[in-house]
């Protein structure tokens, strides 16, 4: 190593590096000071030390909605991204139809959250809804009030119809980027179908799919509006998710302490989770391209 | 700044973080880090290694408050032996 290092260019950071001070840095920094404090008034706090960490860390209803989070989270990655994959092989490479395929696909990105929530709770409607209508006519006990497992799906359902396309458009970006002398080569080879996506696709696909990942992770990490619309967190809580149980503490009950420390452990398991995703897939990759 | 509630111990902890980022900045100037592998699954960089310890120290400390009784300054002194091996061997 013998480059000689030039580190001037770092001044062109400090505008961005101001922005996000004020837009991240400082706010977290005041959900600390909120966090070890009982905050009464804005001249009224007294110290609290840890104890709001211990509350919110004992408490059995945060750790059944940590639980579900993760639950959630998962189920979603596992479906939206095969699924988003599969979509963007189908979807087609050039003409007209690539258009329209394109608009097709993106159309549920461009809906607001909470329109997202009521399109699918009106649909849900055993009376009216084209969902819950036809499942009940099909003598299926259908109620996403009424019953948890009903309500789980549905949200799934949801999450899946609005987010999948996010992850096959990237697919489909990363696809088009991809050389035709990588397919000629393959052709040559007589290389079959399936490796052809296994040894080309997937490894081209890696960068997409790791911003995909991260995205998909942490949005539905962070999910509230939909739920909130489609289920109100029930039936009990069986649908109700961190997001909403931290407007519960912060905002309706203005416990600022409480709140303060568990947006701190959800921001935390937030980062953990994040940094592990992607440390594991730029390993991979690393990995491979040494064998290579 | 009375709307961010400053406390003492919220000041001390972000003003020795700043440092400690300080510090490596210098550090790094004067000695850059040279990617290795240590005890950690990934070959690591100092900051790498610094970031991993902070969030594992982070951890730490909510495993004690969360699960035991002890002082949090326990849980503090854990943090400080981990990091200083993690920084070592890591």
């Amino acid at each position: 190593m013998n480059k000689i290092e030039n580190n001037k260019a770092w001044f062109f950071v400090i505008p961005v590096f101001v922005v996000v001070a004020f837009s991240a840095v400082i706010p977290l920094m005041t959900v600390v000071n909120y966090s070890v404090q009982d905050i009464f008034g804005s001249d009224s706090a007294f110290w609290t030390g840890t104890e709001w960490y211990k509350e919110t860390l004992r408490d059995p209803g945060l750790q059944a909605a940590l639980l579900r989070q993760f639950a959630f989270s998962f189920t979603v990655l596992a479906i939206e991204v095969p699924l988003g994959i599969g979509i963007a092989l189908l979807m087609p490479r050039k003409g007209w139809a690539a258009s329209a395929a394109l608009v097709l696909v993106a159309m549920p990105l461009l809906i607001p959250l909470n329109v997202v929530g009521t399109i699918w709770q009106i649909m849900a409607r055993t009376d009216i809804g084209l969902l819950g209508w036809t499942l009940s006519g099909l003598g299926v006990d259908y109620s996403i009030n009424g019953d948890a497992v009903d309500a789980w799906a549905t949200i799934i359902l949801m999450d899946v119809w609005h987010w999948t396309p996010l992850i096959a458009l990237l697919s489909y970006s990363g696809l088009r980027a991809i050389p035709e002398a990588y397919y000629q080569a393959a052709r040559i080879d007589r290389a079959s179908r399936w490796a052809v996506f296994r040894y080309i696709q997937l490894p081209k696909l890696t960068n997409v799919l790791v911003i995909g990942v991260l995205l998909r992770f942490m949005d539905s990490f962070m999910i509230y509006a939909e739920p909130f619309v489609l289920t109100g967190g029930g039936p009990g809580s069986s649908t109700t998710f961190l997001s909403q149980t931290l407007t519960t503490i912060a905002v309706s009950q203005r416990d600022l302490g409480p709140g303060g420390a568990f947006s701190i452990i959800y921001f935390l398991i937030i980062l953990a989770v994040s940094w592990l995703f992607y440390t594991f897939i730029m390993n991979a990759q690393k990995d491979k391209s040494a064998q290579q | 700044m009375s709307w961010m509630h400053w406390t003492g111990p919220t000041a001390g902890f972000f003003i020795s973080i700043a440092l400690i980022l300080a510090g490596m900045s210098v550090w790094q100037y004067f000695s850059p880090s040279i990617e290795r592998k240590g005890f950690l699954p990934i070959s690591t960089t100092r900051g790498d290694r610094l970031f991993i310890g902070l969030l594992t120290s982070a951890f730490i400390h909510l495993a004690f408050i969360g699960v035991t009784e002890l002082h949090v300054l326990v849980a503090t002194a854990v943090s400080v032996v981990w990091m200083i091996i993690l920084m070592r061997w890591g």
